[in-house]
């Protein structure tokens, strides 16, 4: 805490002019006193002896002449054991703690610790006395819930330093003194088992950064096997209010293949929240056979919590996320929505008076959206091991119109696009991802050629069922109406997904290829159907019979069983497979 | 200790300046012009020079006016007695009752902390059959009414503040019609609802500003009861017209439009209002219907897109009835296994007949002949419509459910329904 201080000569909403002496420094943290408490604020623009903050809270009752402390401090947040589980506002204050000190309301000028700083934690050293350490190497281990959880020697550190001591295995609380290192100059430093990092500024304690390149299944069938997301990817799912973007999160949040996952809910419904809050304790991780929660951190800004912390959120759970990759686990960061993290910034924007950009959005809006989404990333660490941070993002644009500024400075950065139709969820067909206009530039789970076959199949079927429109079902020849029976079923089948059923949402990669190969084989197959009510009663048996086989446990007997009975249904059409697909299928093998 | 000035420096629509010191963000002033007094509110200080906005708007202000600042924010009286009342957006009685001064309440206070909300699992029985039974309300959930200028959704407001199961009803109107205002009050009194009801009145004649007040008047009114462990229900109508309101006064301010002239913060404006419902863990609970009136029939209007993204749900007000399609009850299914058991295999069977009734119907406006499936669903279709849809039915969810069964009865058989089979063996009605 420095001694600058400086005096409020304007206020606009959220955003209040200080007029100061010394040295500020952007983006630094400063209080602005009144009544009786202090408003956390953070600099934005600095104009000769007048420096422009953003205030994390409600300003009412500021008046000109309050007095304003600075800090010398850039936001930042409290690295270290006791993180998971936990559930943050933007800034990283503990909702439970905040509720146990103000009672129902977010009340403002009250803060807490980001970490629990009496609980005891059993520390295990790791290195020696004499040691070299660099910054984001580890020196100590915590068990925390089902992980190891490594010591750090800060990310703020620069250059390499020397352990002179460290403490004996035993119990610790995060901020003793667990450690000295020295410099090259002999200067002594304490460490403890937390430290704290601005969260605007994206962590590179890593050897090298790696291409993206292994998958990371969500269990969703459209999206792993056409629409796939590498670890350390990013990917993005804008889509109309009601198509089903949050409930496709959650479903993501429950079944992706990762450590942990982190969920930023930016400006939207605080039910939300409290669903995921009631639902996910008493969930267990199908990969450890713990609480799901065990393994989710939530930071909450709802829709109606201050903006300017909202914008603070994404950046404060990407950097939680980046300290969980630092100890090699695949972390999954999913933000939604990060129109409302864009809108934030447009509203600040607007009140610093900048020349706006489309819609009014800052012309730094496309950079923001684009550093935010490069903080993801596969990375090699200095011990060898790797790990990831992957950011998927939703984004609301306006009327679902995918042409408005966010969108399209988000699909620029992007590595897969989901995009979400109206169509499509009206009809009930969840997950409603639009296999039409969506695309991702990462590996399928199944044979890319398996995948873009019954890719094709679908672009195929939709258009004769668009021609059907105009010369009806009389018009189209019984070739056309099979393959566009063939894509109806594919759709209902394979694309279309209950996230609700234990079992079929979590699809895994090994039955996606499965299943696949089977239906390569009825959509590769051609037919003794003489007449199109034939065809539609065949693929109508066909299509009831397999969405009994995807409630059905992987290779359990009922599954065996109703395969059988698929295979018995493919008889009697008599069914015969194409050159094409017979090639394909034996390539797979 | 009131600080009083007397010269203001400028007047521009609304929002008048001074000069003067030691004021604070959001502070209440009284302006005495030659019409009477007025509130004003600060909404912006820039070194000495202050931005008031003028409740009763800014004409015939005069330069020479005194201003008197109040050295508090906006904040409205709470209490038993508010019960039966109606005050318009300054907080004045509307009626010939008296001026309430005591246990003064903030309003626009902060948002409920996420972790002390309970899931929202407590079905508000309104007796209207298309929301109990089809997109059934819960307790804490916030929904707009999507209409169009014209259609009876003041009308359904009414019923809903009659018929539905909450302690107490706040109603708000913003740019009601006076009409339309005594339509309420007439049908609430004669309905004997008033004496559970409060009311926060703003006329289309009356100034603006005060529209912008009505929303936080009636929520801070409804946080305070539901903290008395009372379930409200707050009706907001207009919507779109509180939205207007912040659209006039940004412009009069110079701010940077976003979206066909509304500010940047509407999202997070028409937010931390709808935010105001909740379910408190071991208290009452606000929840909140908003009239939401589209403008050219349009839902992608910044203010239908933005609630949208809102609220959990919305119904659709179309042709005088709640449209089955498109009206969406996110939390429906948190209380809908919880009612009867045929309550959700029935709902979404009527809904699939009625859609496949839809089909039929264009088929037979293009001039295709019909078949005999087609004439049972033409007469389905026509007594769901009459029997059901119709805004005037009262019926309680279980009366509902029994006339859905004798509907099915009297046009199909039970394998026709598509229901599963217990369920129609157990409900069938006898002939």
């Amino acid at each position: 805490m420095t001694e600058n201080k400086g005096r409020v000569v304007s206020v606009n909403g959220n955003l209040v002019s200080v007029q100061f002496e010394g040295n500020v420094s952007m983006n630094e943290i400063c209080f602005v006193k009144v009544e009786g408490t202090k408003l956390k604020s953070e600099v934005i623009r600095i104009r000769g002896d007048i420096a422009q903050i953003q205030v994390y809270e409600m300003t009412g009752g500021i008046k000109c002449g309050d007095e304003v402390e600075f800090t010398g401090e850039m936001l930042s947040a409290m690295l270290g054991p006791g993180l998971l589980g936990q559930v943050y506002d933007g800034l990283q204050n503990p909702l439970h703690i905040l509720a146990e000190k103000a009672g129902w309301f977010l009340e403002r000028g009250i803060y807490a610790d980001g970490l629990d700083v009496e609980k005891k934690w059993e520390f295990t050293p790791t290195a020696k006395v004499g040691d070299t350490l660099r910054a984001g190497e580890s020196f100590g281990t915590v068990p925390e819930g089902f992980f190891t959880h490594k010591i750090f020697v800060p990310f703020t550190f620069l250059g390499s330093y020397t352990l002179k001591s460290i403490a004996e295995k035993g119990e610790y609380t995060v901020t003793e003194t667990i450690a000295v290192v020295t410099d090259d100059r002999g200067r002594e430093y304490p460490l403890s088992m937390s430290f704290r990092w601005p969260v605007k500024r994206a962590v590179k304690c890593y050897s090298e950064r790696l291409a993206p390149v292994e998958t990371m299944e969500t269990k969703v069938r459209l999206i792993d096997s056409f629409f796939p997301v590498a670890k350390g990817g990013t990917y993005c799912t804008p889509g109309p209010f009601g198509a089903g973007k949050t409930v496709l999160q959650h479903t993501t949040s429950k079944y992706a293949d990762v450590d942990i996952v982190i969920i930023a809910a930016c400006g939207e419904r605080a039910g939300e929240v409290v669903e995921t809050l009631t639902e996910f304790p008493e969930l267990t991780d199908p990969k450890t056979g713990r609480s799901l929660m065990e393994r989710t951190i939530i930071i909450c800004n709802t829709s109606s919590m201050p903006v300017a912390s909202r914008e603070a959120s994404v950046y404060t759970s990407v950097t939680l996320a980046e300290y969980y990759r630092q100890m090699g686990l695949h972390v999954l960061l999913l933000a939604d929505s990060t129109s409302r993290w864009a809108q934030a910034l447009r509203e600040m924007s607007g009140r610093l008076e900048e020349i706006p950009g489309e819609e009014a959005f800052p012309a730094y809006l496309e950079s923001y959206i684009a550093a935010f989404y490069e903080r993801a990333g596969y990375v090699r660490l200095p011990d060898g091991s790797t790990g990831s941070v992957t950011i998927g993002g939703t984004v609301s644009p306006a009327g679902g119109n995918f042409e408005e500024p966010v969108t399209q400075a988000t699909l620029k950065v992007v590595g897969a696009f989901h995009g979400l139709s109206r169509e499509r969820s009206d009809a009930r067909k969840y997950p409603a991802i639009d296999p039409l206009i969506s695309w991702s530039k990462y590996k399928t789970v199944t044979d890319p050629k398996k995948a873009a076959y019954c890719k094709n199949i679908l672009l195929f079927g939709d258009e004769i069922g668009s021609m059907m429109k105009v010369v009806g079902e009389e018009g189209t020849s019984i070739f056309d109406y099979t393959v566009y029976l063939k894509a109806e079923m594919l759709d209902a089948v394979y694309l279309q997904q209950n996230s609700f059923d234990l079992i079929e949402a979590n699809c895994t990669k090994e039955r996606q290829r499965y299943v696949t190969d089977k239906l390569i084989t009825i959509l590769g197959s051609e037919y003794a159907l003489d007449s199109k009510d034939d065809a539609r009663s065949f693929f109508n048996r066909m299509r009831a019979k397999i969405i009994d086989w995807n409630y059905a446990e992987f290779q359990s007997d009922a599954f065996k069983k109703i395969e059988q009975e698929i295979d018995a249904i493919y008889k009697e059409g008599q069914g015969k497979l194409t050159g094409e697909a017979e090639l394909l299928l034996k390539g797979g093998e | 200790m009131n600080k009083v000035f007397n010269r203001i420096e400028s007047i521009t629509g609304n929002v008048i300046t001074v000069r003067a010191q030691d004021v604070q963000y959001n502070e209440l002033a009284q302006i005495n012009t030659r019409f009477g007094k007025s509130l004003a509110q600060v909404n912006k200080i820039d070194g000495d020079i202050v931005s008031l906005q003028v409740f009763a708007g800014g004409q015939g202000v005069s330069t020479g006016d005194e201003v008197r600042f109040l050295g508090r924010e906006m904040r409205v009286s709470f209490s038993e007695d508010l019960l039966g009342r109606i005050f318009n957006g300054s907080g004045e009685p509307r009626d010939k009752g008296p001026v309430l001064t005591e246990n003064m309440k903030p309003i626009g206070g902060p948002s409920v902390n996420p972790t002390n909300r309970i899931l929202a699992n407590r079905m508000m029985r309104t007796n209207i059959p298309m929301i109990d039974m089809f997109n059934t309300l819960v307790v804490s959930q916030k929904l707009p009414i999507f209409s169009i200028s014209g259609e009876p959704y003041n009308q359904l407001l009414a019923r809903i503040a009659l018929q539905a199961e909450a302690d107490v009803i706040v109603l708000g109107g913003m740019g009601l019609k006076y009409d339309d205002f005594l339509y309420f009050k007439e049908e609430l009194s004669n309905g004997g609802a008033l004496s559970k009801t409060v009311m926060f009145i703003h006329t289309a004649s009356d100034p603006t500003v005060e529209c912008m007040m009505i929303p936080d008047m009636a929520l801070a009114v409804a946080e305070q009861f539901a903290l008395q462990d009372k379930d409200v229900l707050v009706l907001l109508t207009d919507m779109t017209n509180f939205a207007d309101a912040m659209k006039e006064i940004a412009i009069t301010q110079e701010q940077v439009p976003s979206n066909r002239g509304y500010p940047g913060d509407l999202y997070s404006q028409l937010a931390s209002r709808y935010e105001k419902a909740v379910d408190f863990a071991n208290s009452g609970s606000v929840t909140v219907l908003a009239v939401t009136t589209m403008p050219g029939d349009d839902v992608t209007h910044p203010v239908p897109d933005n609630t949208g993204y809102i609220t959990e749900g919305q119904y659709y007000l179309k042709g005088g009835r709640i449209e089955p399609f498109g009206s969406l009850s996110r939390l429906k299914q948190n209380v809908n296994s919880k009612t009867r058991k045929d309550h959700r295999a029935l709902m979404d069977g009527m809904i699939r007949l009625y859609s496949s009734y839809k089909e039929t119907l264009e088929k037979k406006n293009m001039g295709f002949s019909m078949n005999k499936w087609d004439e049972k669903l033409l007469k389905y279709g026509q007594l769901f419509e009459d029997k059901l849809m119709d805004l005037s039915v009262n019926l309680s969810l279980e009366a509902s459910l029994d006339l859905g069964w004798q509907i099915l009865a009297e046009c199909f058989e039970k394998e026709e329904t598509g229901i599963k089979s217990d369920l129609t063996d157990e409900f069938w009605p006898a002939k």
